[in-house]
Order: C-alpha cells, then structure tokens, then sequence
C-alpha cells in the first residue's frame, strides 16, 4: 500500500518537476516567447481563453467518441466473424495484420476528397484508425478459446451461439478492452490530425489558426489540453477495463496491437 | 403370449426393465486423421450399459477410455459402427448427460454459482425458465447441491480463489445440477492428494445412490473403481478395446475401510496383474 501512494508521490512530482525545468531553463537561456513559451505563460492563456477553447474540446471530443463508437461496431462485428470461423481467420489475419500497419492519416486527403472539409472526415478517420485493433484483439481472443471450455458447453447441448455468448465472447473480453485503451488514443489521435488539415472547428483548428498567426501560447495551451483530453479518455478505459475483467488482469497484459 | 407374462404375480414388484440400454457402443472405432498420419484412437469396441448402472472403465492411458466419454457425450462421431445412447443416436440426445472433464474447466470469469448453473442455463426444459428462475430456485437449487459437497460458503468466489479439491467438487456439482440421466467421469479425481480423493468418493457414493443416475467413470485408480462401481471393465493398450467385464459383488453403500478389506485387495489385485499383462504383451 504505502509502495503505491510512494509511486504515485513520485510520478506527480515529476510531472511537477518537469514544468519547472521548463520554467527555470526558459528564463535562464533567455528563450524566445516566440519559440517556446514559460507553462506559466501557457496556463495563463489557457485560462484567459477557455471560454474560446471549451466549444473546440467539445467538438473534438465528440469526433473522436463518435469515431470510436462507429469503429468498435465495426471492429466487434468483423473480429467475430474473423474469429468464430478456424478458415476465416486462417485466412483474414495475414490481411489485418497488413492494413493495420498502413499510416491510417493517409486516408485524411481522401475522406476530404470525398466529404469536404468539417466534422465528417474526422469521425471518419477517428473511426478507420481504431478499426484494426479491435478486430485484431476480438478474433484472437475468440480464437485461442480453449477448445475443453467450448466442450463443457458442447456436452449441454449448446448451439453455436450459446457457445458464442458463454464461452467466446467472455473469454474474449480482456482482450477487447485492451484494445479499446489503444484504440480510443488512437481515434483521438486521427480526430485531431483530421482538424489540423481540414476543419474549423476543434482544437486541431485552433493549433493550426493560432500557429499561422504566431500565437505561440496558445499553440501550447492547445497541445496541453490535448495531452489532458489524452489522458483523462485512456484513464476512463483502463479503468473500463479492471472493472469488466478483473478475472483476467491479475497483473498480465495481454493485449495484441 | 406366454405364460408367465399373462399371469402377473400380484405380489412381485416388478424389476424397473429399460428395454434400451442406456449405452451401447456397437464395434464403434474412432481414428483421428487420415491417409499417413491416421491414429487409431478406439479399436472397434462393443460396450453395453443399463440405466443405473456405475460402471468403471480402467486401462492404460492413451487406450482410448477419454474417446469412449467423447463418443458417448457427442463430442465426437465414431469413424465406423454404432454408438446408441438411449436406443437412438448420440446426436438425438435422448438422455440427459451430465459430464466431468479431467481438469475442472470451470469458466474463470464466472463464480462457483454461475459455473454450476450453466447446464440450467442452456440445458432442456430448465433453459426454458432461466430468466425467471436464475434468482430464484434454480438459485436455491445449486446453493443446496453446493451445500451437499462442502462448499456451502464458496457460492461466490471465483475459482481461482478455490484448492483443486474444491474446484472438483465444484466440477462436480455442475455435471449433476441438472439431474443428468447419464454421468461421465472422465478421471474427476486424479489430480488430487489421496484424503481429498477418499472424501470426494464418499460424497460421489453419497450423490449416486441419492439419485441413481447411470455413471460411466473413467479412471486410473483400481481401488476407485472398486469402491464406486458395479462393474469394471478393463481396456487393452492402445488401440484399447475392453478386454474383462467384471460385477464388483461388495454391497453398497461401501465404507472407506472396505478398501483395505482382504476380499476388496484380492480383486484390485486381480485387475492389476490383468492391466500388467496387457501393457507388457
Ligand atoms: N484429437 C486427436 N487427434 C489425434 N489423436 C488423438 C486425438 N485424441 C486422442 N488421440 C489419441 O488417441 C489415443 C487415445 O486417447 P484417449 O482416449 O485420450 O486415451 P486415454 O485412455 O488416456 O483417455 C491416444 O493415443 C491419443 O494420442
Ligand atoms: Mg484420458
């Protein structure tokens, strides 16, 4: 117990400490506010221009949720049909494996293209990039269900789906939810890149607007706030995560990415 | 019409006559893949069993005893000859079976209670009112079964916090909770120490005559086999088929001394020199 308050003591003083370097170090070498701003000087800005900055957090938070909800859909529906079946995924897993390593911003351009500019292409592309992992981690995690807990149900009678609901699925949780922790930073992520390129609004815009007119300060009360959203929405899965599975998080860390 | 079956005897009870046979496996083989690789896993093998029969099936390991359980569960199908479970198809499911798996394979995510009321879950006709029920009897129904085993107080842990005696007994319990017509015991209590194995004897004695399921129990352990069954048979080395077919004549109930009675080490002796002799030749 006390190990953890001390980590925990630890990791908040450096965080701390960290924002004090930067501090100390930006007055010492006398550096350019235009370079790099003092965190005081950002926090400052961040609370001068909240009420301007809470509508963008809005919005790309809920490009990013609603991206990520569209992509756990789709990756749930594909990861079961990828994993129930021995062929499918014999067959399938070389092809995931190959799109989830392509750089998914690459679809940005072509979301626009198709789309415009606005809130569109960045659901979109919240939405492709956290595809592949959760097809990844629920068909691998249906397909390496132990065959003797698929027999005690088989020895009931059960149908396939009962088995489905009983054994795979479950069995397959752990691994879902740590791909959700993956796949919710990364929706955040392609949300905001889409911003940057092709929005007006959310806090990708706001980086971009402030950076062409040198309001360097606001550039790094930006990219805080988006460290912070980062943050709070890994927090809220992990979280997700030891509730929902405890069974299975005795200390291991199993997910697939 | 003859005689005797026109004339019934007013006092006779009559015998409870099942004209089918609870098991009947008819030269039934099973070999596993084909063409180069194929291995025969069960010689064809002739085995009848009436209801309410306890009988052991003993022999050396890879003989082909676990296979006979999967034929018989439907978890497999016979490569060649009959296996008829109630006078029909295994695949009919005309008897309700219960099975015991030689691990526990209890579901992790579930508690003791949830695991040992799956079968109410999925089984005919208690599947009908799970919903309804789930809370209600069918809760009281596995918290009475649990009770029975010893494990009164472990409904809600989750099985990796139990010993490996309770997670067989939990095991167990969840192969009778829906009152199996038919039991299979594929070596429930093998990897357990030897006082743990003696107790769970005594409650499987206790649940069989409780409620006289038929019981088809795989083991390894001669004095197991003496102490519970009616009937041992003993399988040839791999590819086994059953070789002796033997009555165990020890009354039941059977007390745990019995095993150290000299009738009862003349007749596991008798089984040893026997699974001795198969294994050598
Ligand atoms: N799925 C399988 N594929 C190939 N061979 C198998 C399979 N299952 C069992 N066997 C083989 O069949 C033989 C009998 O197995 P089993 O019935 O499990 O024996 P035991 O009497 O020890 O329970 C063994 O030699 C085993 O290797
Ligand atoms: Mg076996």
């Amino acid at each position: 117990m006390s190990d953890s308050i001390r980590i925990r003591f630890l990791s908040t003083s450096l965080i701390v400490g960290f924002f004090l370097l930067w501090e100390v170090l930006c007055i010492l070498l006398n550096v350019s506010d235009l370079v790099l701003p003092r965190p005081s000087e950002i926090f400052v800005t961040m609370y001068d221009r909240f009420p301007v900055l809470w509508p963008h957090i809005l919005q790309t938070l809920s490009s990013t949720l609603i991206g990520f909800a569209l992509g756990v859909t789709i990756g749930v529906t594909l990861g079961v049909i990828v994993g129930t079946s021995k062929v499918a995924y014999a067959v399938a897993y070389p092809l995931l494996v190959g799109f989830s390593s392509i750089p998914k911003v690459a679809v940005v351009p072509i979301f626009v293209l198709w789309f415009g500019s606005g809130t569109t292409p960045a659901i979109l592309t919240a939405m492709v990039i956290c595809v592949f992992p959760i097809v990844v981690n629920i068909a691998t995690g249906l397909a390496t269900t132990e065959p003797e807990l698929e027999d005690v149900l088989k020895t009931m009678g059960a149908s396939k789906t009962e088995i489905l609901w009983n054994v795979g699925l479950p069995r397959a949780m752990p691994y879902f939810f740590a791909s959700l922790k993956v796949a919710i930073t990364l929706s955040f992520v392609g949300a905001v890149l889409s911003e940057t390129v092709a929005s007006n609004m959310g806090i990708g815009f706001v980086m971009m607007t402030a950076s062409s007119n040198f309001q360097v300060s606001l550039v790094f009360s930006g990219l805080i706030l988006l460290a912070l959203m980062g943050v709070a929405l890994y927090a809220i899965f992990s979280l997700l995560e030891s509730r929902v599975t405890g069974w299975a998080t005795r200390g291991t860390e199993i997910a697939v990415t | 019409m003859n005689m005797t079956s026109s004339i019934p005897a007013p006092m006779a009870k009559p015998a409870p006559v099942h004209p089918r046979p609870a098991i009947e496996l008819q030269d039934a083989s099973v070999v596993f893949g084909a063409g180069e690789k194929a291995v025969t896993a069960l010689s064809p093998t002739t085995l009848r069993m009436d209801r309410g029969e306890f009988l052991a099936l003993v022999g050396p390991s890879g003989c082909g005893k676990s296979t006979i359980l999967k034929l018989v569960s439907n978890l497999i199908q016979p490569s060649s000859g009959l296996v008829l479970i109630g006078g029909r198809e295994a695949s009919a499911r005309e008897l309700r079976i219960g099975m015991a798996f030689q691990n526990p394979t209890l579901l992790p995510w579930l508690t003791i209670e949830q695991n040992v009321m799956m079968p109410l879950k999925i089984v005919e006709p208690f599947k009908r009112t799970y919903r309804r029920d789930k809370r209600g009897a069918y809760r009281d129904r596995v918290h009475a079964l649990l009770k029975q085993v010893g494990l009164g107080d472990f409904a809600n842990h989750y099985p990796w916090q139990l010993s490996g005696g309770m997670l067989q007994r939990s095991n167990l319990c969840r192969a009778l909770i829906h009152e199996p017509d038919l039991l299979l015991l594929d070596e429930p209590f093998g990897a357990l120490d030897q006082f743990t194995r003696e107790e769970l004897w005594q409650i499987m004695q206790d649940l069989y005559l409780d409620r006289a399921p038929t019981v088809l129990l795989v083991t390894h352990d001669l004095r197991e086999a003496g102490f519970l069954a009616g009937r041992i048979c003993v399988m040839s080395a791999r590819p086994g088929r059953v070789i002796s077919d033997e009555p165990v004549t020890l009354p039941q109930p059977r007390d745990i001394a019995t095993i150290y009675s000299p009738e009862f080490v003349e007749m596991t002796q008798g089984l040893r020199e026997m699974i001795a002799q198969v294994r050598s030749s």
